[in-house]
């Protein structure tokens, strides 16, 4: 009915006025910042192209989405998976061309096979030549469909734990898999639990009764033919979960399953007739496919569907009017509320943020992954430190955020049709799977702990820690307000930060060791600072590159000076947030902390006139938002309303009314 | 157990079911209730409530608004004709009814509403419209498919003026076919997060006409010829409003004590990597960071446990003086409520996040049973009062406060420390820029350095609102520039009143085991929020840098001493294995096996090969 406001009867179609000034006012051009966003203007392009064939095609829309069961959605995105194998064909794209990458955006990733990406990515990167010219073909055909088991019911980011077991039998040249307890039951994989015919199984390797850690292996999971379960086979779907209905995240039990030898993946590690052992090197390089995956999703997981709430409960602020903020004038729109700009602006700003630091963490990795390919592999603590960091850092931050625009949106941010529930439960996922948080901070933390003493030390250290041989005491020089929009002083104040957090927990790490405690007790007893410290160290250095990034913008058509602003915003409100840490020390004093405050007020009300241009920026369509209240036009009511009636639960009377509530009103109880 | 037990009241896993079946089972069980309440002959409302918990497992369910709303306020507001007319019928459930309040367009801000209720004199009716599309009323309980009654609040209009908001009973559905009635339209307002088996529904009127009889008219009334008699007092609403948000402070602290019993029966369960070298994987409780995520937020639930309870006694006590008239104490008591219900519906909010979380991946399955008590808890920081408009009800207060004691009045009850502040009013320095000694292992001190810190931020606040209103600015704009600053003082005031009031409760406890333990929740919910709002005391000079280092470790300390009796502290809660709806929170602790067989029985495992194997896969392996 969108393509047809004539029925509507409420002039939908028309831009809703609260909107129209929003935009009439902004400080800089949209489109220039659109196509800075998308990294030059040919991109916006590409990307406009592949969103609007993706969403001109009946088979690929949400509409029904928000009603539909988990039986309905999983089949529906199947069904999605497979025309867009079609699709692809069709328009041409191909899977190393410049439009794959926007075809998930277009689609919401609201599509089955992903974990088939997955499977052929760790075939491609740990497996042999041989390896990859055998299972790459057939997956790329959808002769097969594949998965990625790692996690257990028992053992999630500690993949050590793992206790699923492939011992080599030197006689038949097989490895014979099993799930030795419950706790050893694959449990979470995504397309496992229906769709998938093949998995990449990570298992202890056993050769000789020697064990040799995890390794991956292919294994054929339901037949070719019938789809039906193999020989020794136990798989399933999980059950609900907070999201991801249409995703049949599964279960795997193996009960003697064998596979031949070639099933083991052996670019890095292999086992040779005879039982032999042999290993090329790093182990760690087994974690790549991981540590890789952190950084890939950053986009499309985590930032995207910061950047789509903040669009939906910008732009509903502007729309939504509540009481008055002057007698005798109309109502205020509910964005001229200062506490409705700190809650929404501080999420706007760091969705800027963090879309530039995915840049950078882009380009860190495309350079390691160079580099690996030549078996270089010094880099990979580096890469692996920032990519736990950040990972950790901009889901739990992002989530955060997508939660803050839920409840922004008052009441009818809690309906479905509003969006912000189901971005909200898919982004909170994003804090646990590739590696719980806390555990990547600490992850990071090692990483941090170690290059500060080797830089105390005055070893050389990877680029992005060369700050931590900078220790130099000292107070922060600002004076007034105004200095602390000099990108200079709050840089300083957050490395400044990020140093005493790391420097203070390494002392006492060691006090702690020299006093007697063991290494490991030590460790876990500093576990919550050295958590901080890490997340101190990936703050500082978003708001550095946020900085360097901004330095670097076109000083055209108002770019650079909005980002400026953004940018500013972004860095005094996470000292404002965390005053406690920055005013430790005194660094920052009592009267400099004021200054801040002031400052980070100023700025709320600067960066208010810009706000809905500024989310208009990200460039999504109605469509892939899906919101009855973030939509374009702005016309909010109308939409709601429109949506609710095509609710399933509107179709009739319900059955509910004959079956219990007609006896229950005429009054069978009286007779009670 | 007269519940739990009754096969009548037993089916499928919730969380297996749609939605239209949800709401299908929720009606099926609360007719029951009804009929199975008068058969035992329960009418005790405690009983009933505890009744009703049991049937629906703490879960929201069509008939509440009903229960909650429709018959109470026919109590409160209809005159002894109209009680007459209505209340027995709805009593039997001859009338199921709805309270019809928010819009589209408006929730919190009353004022705003937009429906209207126009006398017509030659009838002697009241015709009923909603005049745009945003008057459409929205989001009430049991009003989408349920009730046939619904009590509307419109924007009366007689002899052509507005005397604002009335409450009027309004027939929607014909009895006996439950159609809609003509001129109403009526349904369910569609999916959203959580209250599924709610049938939250949207009403929109059209010249819809009822006897001038319907409106409540206990308090004000329309003669029948239009004339409007004014009702004596509206400081009575306030009385209700204290009674709802004081449930939700009760409801805040159950719904975090539930999460928190999941996820610490779970961290005992789940073994997990290594802290010694070469020795069994520890249950995860011993980390130190999994300690620091969960028991600060045990003793929170423990500390919203002592607010909810204070503030019952204290309503029950004030609404015998109600009665007698005295009316003193309600207007600090609505301002403390308000603000309490913000500020305990947030941390309950993100503290059931925060243990889902700390459940790692099997958190995020339904099957843990911490979805749904999001879900289901998440809506209070919306409905009756949007938490930031209700800290700034509270800030009003404070502020009002801080005038009077500025005007050299004495100010008492919760906020009387800011009389301090007029003794150093000669001082040009903050309030509490001066060191009090803080001893940081003594409740009672630290309860003086929250008080310093929430008169440090109130007068903040209030020099900050008055500066603006000094550059010449609207009272309103005035106030909006100083809202962040407002909120704050709010919130610590709030933070203030329960580390005082957990502090006070402890020496009530006369079991010395008990209280000690309590002591240590106590000192770590208040030490943890220092350690967490380091800023505000190091600014305000009530701390020292060493002297929150300190506090730092001994947050540590207490992590470790309170670890041993975790779980035990968790059972004291004694929530039912039927009533947690939990896997991971069992009571005999058995996760993986029960996960494996609740996941049997998934609605994508009713077959072994999915239909849409069939439907999709196969005919594009067959093409490609």
């Amino acid at each position: 009915y969108f393509r047809n406001p004539v029925h509507m009867g409420f002039g939908l179609g028309s831009v809703n006025p609260d909107l129209a000034s929003e935009r009439q006012t902004a400080s800089f051009s949209v489109e220039r910042l659109t196509t800075v966003l998308d990294g030059g203007a040919e991109h916006t392009r590409v990307r406009r192209a592949v969103v609007e064939a993706i969403e001109r095609d009946p088979v690929f829309s949400r509409e029904n989405q928000y009603f539909q069961t988990q039986n309905e959605r999983y089949e529906a995105a199947v069904r999605k998976a497979v025309h867009l194998q079609k699709k692809m064909h069709e328009m041409g794209w191909r899977e190393d061309g410049p439009e794959f990458i926007y075809i998930y955006r277009a689609l919401a990733g609201d599509v089955a096979f992903l974990l088939h990406r997955v499977f052929m990515r760790s075939i491609s990167v740990l497996g042999s030549d041989e390896q990859v010219a055998k299972w790459i073909p057939l997956a790329t055909k959808h002769q097969l469909i594949g998965s990625y088991a790692q996690t257990e019911l028992g053992h999630g980011t500690y993949l050590q734990g793992l206790e699923t077991t492939a011992v080599f039998d030197t006689t038949t040249q097989e490895f014979i898999l099993n799930t030795p307890k419950i706790s050893a039951m694959k449990w979470w994989p995504g397309d496992m639990g229906r769709s998938a015919t093949h998995t990449v199984v990570f298992a202890q390797l056993y050769v000789h009764g020697k064990c040799y850690g995890v390794h991956p292996f292919i294994v054929q999971i339901r037949s070719l033919r019938d789809h039906s379960l193999c020989p020794g086979i136990t798989a399933g779907d999980i059950g609900p979960k907070m999201n991801f209905e249409h995703i049949d995240n599964g279960y795997l039990m193996l009960q003697n399953v064998r596979i031949p030898r070639e099933n083991m993946l052996n670019k890095f590690c292999e086992v040779q007739p005879d039982g032999t052992y042999v290993r090329r090197g790093s182990q760690k390089i087994n974690y790549f496919t991981m540590t890789t995956l952190r950084v890939s999703l950053l986009s499309d997981e985590v930032i995207l569907p910061l950047m789509k709430a903040c669009t939906i409960a910008i732009r509903y602020s502007a729309v939504r009017r509540q009481s008055k903020l002057n007698p005798g004038e109309e109502e205020a729109k509910i964005l001229d509320y200062q506490t409705q700009q700190e809650k929404l602006l501080p999420q706007l700003a760091a969705a800027y943020a963090f879309h530039f630091i995915n840049n950078y963490l882009h380009k860190l990795f495309d350079r390691g992954y160079k580099e690996i390919q030549e078996r270089n592999f010094s880099s990979l603590p580096e890469l692996h430190a920032s990519s736990s960091g950040f990972k950790a850092m901009l889901s739990q931050y992002c989530t955060a955020g997508v939660e803050i625009c839920l409840r922004a949106c008052g009441g009818h941010g809690y309906s479905l049709l509003s969006g912000l529930p189901s971005l909200y439960t898919k982004i909170l996922a994003s804090c646990i799977y590739e590696g719980e948080n806390t555990i990547l901070l600490l992850q990071t933390a090692r990483f941090l702990i170690k290059c500060f003493a080797a830089a105390s030390a005055g070893q050389p250290v990877p680029q992005s820690v060369t700050y931590l041989a900078a220790v130099k005491p000292g107070k922060c020089p600002a004076k007034n307000k105004l200095d602390f929009l000099n990108p200079d002083i709050y840089v300083e104040a957050y490395q400044h930060t990020a140093i005493r957090l790391l420097s203070s927990t390494a002392a006492k790490l060691q006090d702690l060791i020299q006093s007697g405690v063991k290494k490991h007790e030590a460790w876990n007893q500093c576990t919550v600072q050295l958590v901080q410290a890490a997340k101190a160290h990936c703050h500082y250095i978003t708001v550095k590159n946020f900085v360097e990034t901004v330095e670097k913008l076109e000083n055209k058509a108002g770019i650079q000076k909005i980002m400026k602003h953004l940018c500013d915003l972004y860095a005094l409100h996470g000292i404002f947030s965390n005053a406690g840490l920055f005013l430790h020390d005194g660094y920052i004093s009592g009267a400099q902390m004021d200054m801040i405050t002031a400052s980070y007020l100023d700025l709320l009300g600067v960066i208010r006139k810009d706000a809905v241009p500024l989310v208009d920026a990200f460039d999504f369509t109605d469509k892939s938002l899906n919101s009855a209240l973030g939509s374009y036009d702005g016309n909010v009511y109308q939409r709601l309303y429109e949506w609710a009636q095509k609710s399933p639960t509107n179709q009739q009377v319900h059955p509910a009314y004959e079956k219990y509530l007609r006896p229950l009103l005429h009054n069978k109880l009286s007779k009670l | 157990a007269l519940v739990i037990n009754d096969p009548d009241f037993q089916h499928e896993d919730l969380n297996f079911l749609s939605r239209s079946q949800r709401y299908e089972q929720a009606i099926r069980k609360s007719s029951l209730m009804v009929m199975k309440l008068r058969e035992y002959g329960i009418a005790d409302p405690e009983e009933i409530y505890w009744f009703k918990s049991f049937v629906h497992r703490g879960r929201p369910e069509p008939l509440d608004l009903h229960l909650g709303m429709f018959l109470p306020t026919l109590l409160t507001q209809a005159t002894p004709e109209q009680q007459d007319r209505f209340f027995m019928p709805a009593w039997n459930l001859e009338i199921i009814g709805t309270y019809a309040q928010t819009e589209m367009g408006h929730g919190t801000h009353l004022r705003g509403l937009e429906t209207t209720a126009t006398y017509d004199p030659a009838t002697q009716e009241f015709i009923l419209n909603s005049p745009t599309v945003t008057s459409i009323k929205w989001w009430p309980g049991g009003l989408g498919k349920t009730s046939n009654h619904a009590i509307v609040l419109a924007q009366l209009y007689t002899q052509g003026q507005c005397k604002g908001l009335h409450a009027f009973i309004v027939p929607i559905r014909q009895l006996g076919t439950h159609e809609p009635l003509p001129g109403i339209t009526v349904g369910d307002i569609g999916p959203k997060f959580g209250y599924d088996e709610m049938d939250n529904g949207y009403l929109k009127m059209d010249n819809f006409r009822i006897p001038r009889e319907n409106m409540l008219m206990k308090y004000a009334q329309v003669e029948p010829d239009g004339t409007y008699v004014k009702p004596l007092s509206d400081k009575l609403t306030y009385g209700t409003m204290v009674f709802i948000r004081s449930l939700i402070v009760g409801d805040s602290a159950r719904s975090l004590s539930r999460a928190c019993t999941i996820a610490i029966r779970y961290s005992a369960v789940r073994h997990q990597s290594e802290l010694k070298p070469g020795e069994p994987e520890p249950q995860i409780l011993d980390y130190q960071t999994q300690q620091y995520k969960l028991f600060p937020l045990l003793a929170t639930a423990y500390a919203f446990h002592f607010v909810g309870a204070y503030i019952k006694d204290t309503y029950r006590r004030i609404s015998g003086d109600i009665n007698e008239g005295d009316l003193s104490e309600l207007p600090e008591l609505h301002a403390l409520t308000a603000g309490l219900k913000a500020f305990t519906s947030w941390t309950a909010n993100a503290g059931i996040e925060e243990c889902r979380m700390a459940c790692g991946g099997h958190g995020y399955s339904r099957c843990s049973g911490i979805p749904d008590i999001y879900v289901t808890f998440t809506p209070s920081c919306t409905y009756e009062g949007e938490n930031t408009v209700m800290m700034l009800q509270t800030a009003r207060f404070l502020v009002k406060s801080y005038n009077q004691v500025a005007a050299g009045q004495r100010v008492s009850g919760m906020v009387s420390y800011l009389n301090d502040l007029s003794r150093q009013r000669i001082q040009p320095q903050h309030v509490a820029a001066r060191t009090v000694s803080v001893r940081i292992n003594d409740p009672v001190s630290l309860v003086e350095a929250y008080k310093a810190r929430a008169a440090r931020l109130v007068e903040a606040a209030a020099k900050n609102l008055q500066a603006e209103l000094n550059h010449r600015k609207s009272k309103e704009d005035a106030w909006n520039r100083t809202s962040v600053d407002l909120v704050r003082a709010s919130e610590v005031h709030c933070h203030y009143v329960i580390v005082k009031l957990f502090t006070a409760k402890l020496s009530e406890i006369s079991n010395a085991a008990v209280r000690a333990v309590m002591t240590e929740l106590c000192l770590l919910y208040t030490l943890y929020g220092i350690s967490k709002n380091a800023g505000d005391f190091m600014q305000a000079g009530i701390l020292t840098d060493a002297q929150i280092t300190q506090v730092n470790q001994r947050v540590k300390e207490l992590l470790a001493i309170i670890r041993p009796n975790a779980v035990a502290l968790v059972d004291s809660f004694d929530f039912h294995d039927t009533h947690l709806g939990s896997v991971l929170g069992r009571y005999d602790g058995n996760v993986y096996e029960n996960m494996f067989e609740w996941a049997k029985k998934s609605p994508l495992n009713k077959t072994e090969v999915h239909e849409s194997f069939h439907k999709h896969l196969k005919p594009m392996q067959a093409k490609l």
